[in-house]
Parts: C-alpha cells; structure tokens; sequence
C-alpha cells in the first residue's frame, strides 16, 4: 500500500526509531544543547563528551517522529570517535544530502546515514532529518545552549 | 430534501485533483478550507471587468467596485445577524481582529491589576495578543480549565469571574479538540457581571448558524479562508456603541475624515478601522463564498457534517491503540487523534502518500498538547463536502500505517 515510501521510510529508520540508540542522559557531558522544532513539536537533548576535539561519547533525550528519531540515533552512532572537523565535514555531506542541492552525493562517506537521503524527496519532512545534526552543529561550536529549525 | 453532496463535490474544482496518483482526500478543512467554483470566479470577473481601488475615484470601475465591496459587507452582516453594516470591519483574519481589539479596547480599558479570562483551549492567537497586552498594562491573563474530554469546567470559569475581570475571551469550537463550548452560558454569566464577551469563531462559523443578537456577543472575529473565501480577508464584528467608544488601530488612509499636520480626525464606522486599501478582491470573494453557503444552508451543512463525525468517530475507536483527543459531548467536525508510539508527522506522510491530507502537530494551540501530554496530534477535520466513503479511505489508511510501523 505504501510502496511509494519505501524510500523514505527505510527498515533501518523503523529500527532506530523502535530501538533508539544512545538513548540516554549522559552523566559528565562536556556539551549540552537542546534542538527544537517549533513548527512540530520535535525536540531533542543532545550530550556529548569530548577529549581535546575529540567525541568521545555521543548521547540523547527527546521526542520526535520516527525520521528526527532514527536521524539522532543513528548520528550519535556515527560520530562517536570523530574529531570536530571529521564530525563537520559528515554534517555538510548530510545536509547536501537532505536538502538536495548537489546532484551527486558520494553516499559512501555517510555510511549509514545514506538511508536519510529519501528525506528529499519530501520537503516538508527535510527538518526533521537535519535537526539532530544543526544540534550537533551549535553543540561543537560550543555557542548556545539551545537551537530551533525556524 | 436530500443533501446535494454530489452537485457540492462537483462544485469545488480541487476536489478533482489526484494527490500522488490517488484522488484527493481533503481531511484539513480546520487549517483551510478549499474554494468553490463561484468564489474563483468571482475574484477572475472582478480583475477581468470590474476592478478598481475602493472608496476613491469618481470613475466607474472604481464606483463598481466600492458597490461590490460594500454589497459584501451587507452580505456578511446578514450572514451573522449583525444589526448594522457598521458594527462589520474587514481584517486580515481572525488573528487580525483579536489583536485589534486588544490593541485598542484592551489598551483604553484594561489597566495594571485587571483581569482577562481565556480557556485552556485557545488558538495561539486568543493567548498571544492578550499576554502581550497584560504584559504592557500589568494586567493579569487568566486561564479557564477544562476537563480530559475537552469541556469547559463551568463552575471554575465562573469562579474566575470579579470585579477586576475586564473581559472574557472565548473560543467558541476549538480547533485542536473540537470541543463546542458553551458560549451562550458563558455570555449570561459575564454580563451578568457586566463584563465584555469576544468570541473567536474561526472555526465555528464554516459549521453552525451564527447570530451574533441571539448570542449578545460583544465582539465575534473569524477569517474568510475557513469559510470557502480567500485568504487574507476575516471579520471583526463589534456592537456599534463599543466599536465607536474605542480608538483608531492602524493610523493611515481611509479611515481619516480630515488630516492636517497638527491634528487628524477619523472616519466613522466601520471606515475608522480600515485603514488603507484593503483586500478588495478577497472581500468580494468572501461575499460569493456568503452567497454559495446561503444556496446550500448552514443548517444542512452541520447536519452532513455532524453525520461525517459520528461515522468517523465511531469507525476510528474501532481501530486498536487509536486514542481521540478530545471528546466532549458537544463537538464539532474535527477527529484529532494519537496512535501510540506512531508520530503524527509519521502519521501525516503515510496518508499523503495515499492521497489524504490531514494535519499533523500542535495546531497552534501548544497549551493543549501539554495538557494531554503529547507532543502533537494527527487531525482529520470535515467539510461540506466531504463523504463517508472519503472516511473510509482514511480509516483504512490508518489501519495499513499501523501495520507498516508493526
């Protein structure tokens, strides 16, 4: 019934969003922001640990539809391990990516986050994606302590 | 007579849109509703034939269209039983008419230590105009309560009421629930303390017969665009001795009765609320979407409507792990709805994809998501011409979803 979103909604997105991971409050966190979305209500705590410029923890607390959930989860994922410059180049690629400006993404330097790329068909739905990572963003740059997608 | 559903559907050129290779399921007629035939035709005949600035020239395209702009006030004012044309201002929208109210009424009348009453059911609109207002003057907003179905606590409302209530600002169908509130009651009571009444009928004017004498409101604001009519064009209604008493909105055009540099007077109503040019042609296709609703009958319309809830509603509670929010006994044609752990966003793409369009989130009323402790709902909301079968497709959208998610 639904085969015109299976591009969208993935059975990896179903599988984060069921069992998100990193799903936690962080204890210690050297970094601490929270992401809004006003227009849907989507929010979410962002905890990261860091040695020198280095992730070494990526964590998060909210609520949110099952693409901004398995966004965040699989983000934390990802990160984890990454310096700051590593986890900045991800998220320009991601946001090229969602957004649809280049015609050619190499999905291969995302890994897994390539299962996000069917967010651009659907407009309405792009922030939900890219909500996790703008949180990431204002998280490593360590400027404010909480960011909105409006 | 039986209710022309048919001739309606075929009236509304939208309707016939395919959404993603299915047909159109209009379900968000809460946010907006669409238009019929004879509304676009009548905002295409006036650019075509008869279209000039109002209430200035001495030409003729310009005296035809001053004669259909105010042919449309009369209409309006006939719509909800208003006593004069006067007591009827053109504003942007409903969100307009409550901040001009606030802006002027509020400003000459309330004063620091006074008190406002809301409900716990309002739009964004009937709360940020009044906070902003009490934060200016020092007055305090307060809040009625309402129970888990979604109604009004009316003895608790009435507790509010006191000698530093200065007005009462209701909504009369909320859109997040579609609780049907009590306004009659609600108007007895405040005047009974001489306090002022507003009603905010945005959503309930495109559902029910509205007369605004019977109710004895003070101020009743809607927007055209719920209504069949174009966007950017809504109603203030006001009793014409408050109307008069109260000071200018925006300063400008039109609603000047002579200018000097040391010192303006205005225009009477309902000019002096007008200033510059206004929607003329959104006006005009309010006054057609007026005349179309009459052909029907507002009275058939809630009867089609309130059959397309009671189906809905009791299709829906069939479906497993659906929770309505919002069930009061009084209700107008919105289901709002959570289905556990499924986002409504979720929710809202997957029935996109099956041609249905509903809405999905806050509905600008966050208070009552945090009331009912969710972050967002889905919101199917019905109109004139919507169909039982149209509700079958939705329910059966709902069921596949829930599957999909598993």
């Amino acid at each position: 019934m639904f085969e015109d979103l299976r591009e969208l909604y993935q059975e990896v997105i179903f599988d984060h969003n069921r069992n998100p991971r990193n799903f936690r409050v962080m204890e210690n966190y050297d970094r601490m922001v929270e992401g809004f979305n006003p227009l849907c209500g989507d929010r979410l705590t962002l905890f990261l640990k860091m040695d020198g410029d280095l992730i070494t923890d990526a964590s998060f607390q909210g609520s949110g539809c099952a693409i901004s959930t398995a966004s965040v989860s699989l983000m934390t994922e990802i990160v984890k391990d990454k310096t700051e410059a590593q986890a900045d180049a991800l998220f320009k690629t991601f946001h090229e990516m969602t957004t649809g400006k280049e015609e050619h993404i190499n999905l291969e330097a995302v890994g897994k986050l390539a299962v996000l790329a069917g967010v651009r068909e659907y407009p309405a739905r792009v922030k939900c994606a890219t909500l996790a990572w703008h949180t990431l963003d204002a998280a490593l740059k360590n400027e404010q302590q909480s960011i909105s997608t409006e | 007579m039986t209710y022309p559903i048919e001739q309606i559907r075929a009236d509304f050129p939208i309707l016939s849109e395919k959404i993603r290779n299915k047909p159109l399921v209009y379900l968000d007629n809460a946010a907006s509703c669409q238009k019929p035939q004879a509304v676009i035709d009548s905002i295409v005949k006036l650019y075509s034939h008869d279209y000039a600035n109002v209430h200035r020239g001495v030409h003729t395209l310009s005296v035809r269209s001053t004669d259909l702009f105010e042919a449309a006030r009369e209409k309006v004012k006939t719509f909800i039983n208003a006593q004069s044309e006067k007591e009827i201002i053109f504003v942007r929208g409903a969100t307009d008419a409550i901040n001009l109210v606030a802006q002027t009424y509020g400003k000459a009348n309330i004063h620091a230590g006074d008190e406002i009453i809301i409900t716990a059911m309002e739009h964004h609109s009937n709360i940020v105009p009044w906070q902003m207002l009490c934060e200016e003057k020092g007055a305090i907003l307060k809040i009625a309560p309402m129970n888990f179905d979604g109604e009004l606590l009316m003895q608790e409302f009435e507790a509010l009421l006191n000698p530093k209530t200065k007005l009462v600002s209701v909504v009369q169908m909320s859109n997040a629930l579609g609780t049907i509130n009590p306004v009659e009651k609600i108007i007895e009571l405040a005047h009974a303390k001489n306090i002022p009444v507003l009603l905010d009928g945005a959503q309930a004017i495109p559902h029910t017969i509205v007369d605004v004498q019977a109710l004895d409101c003070d101020f009743y604001v809607f927007s055209g665009h719920k209504l069949y009519a174009p966007t950017g064009v809504g109603v203030l209604y006001g009793k014409k001795a408050l109307l008069e008493a109260m000071p200018p909105y925006q300063g400008g055009g039109d609603m000047i009765r002579t200018v000097t540099f040391e010192k303006s007077t205005y225009a009477g109503l309902p000019h002096k609320f007008e200033a510059g040019t206004p929607s003329i042609a959104e006006v005009i296709g309010l006054g057609s979407a007026i005349d179309y609703l009459n052909t029907i009958g507002m009275d058939k319309i809630a009867a089609h409507e309130a059959q397309l809830l009671t189906y809905a509603t009791q299709e829906a509670l069939k479906i497993d792990g659906l929770k309505i929010i919002g069930e009061a006994k009084e209700k107008g044609a919105i289901l709002s709805f959570t289905l556990g752990k499924i986002h409504p966003h979720d929710i809202g793409t997957m029935l996109d994809s099956l041609g249905i369009a509903i809405r999905a989130g806050h509905h600008c009323a966050m208070p009552v998501m945090d009331f009912y402790k969710v972050p967002a709902t889905a919101r199917a909301s019905f109109a004139m011409y919507n169909t039982k079968a149209e509700i079958d497709v939705l329910i059966s959208g709902i069921k596949s979803l829930i599957e999909m998610f598993g």
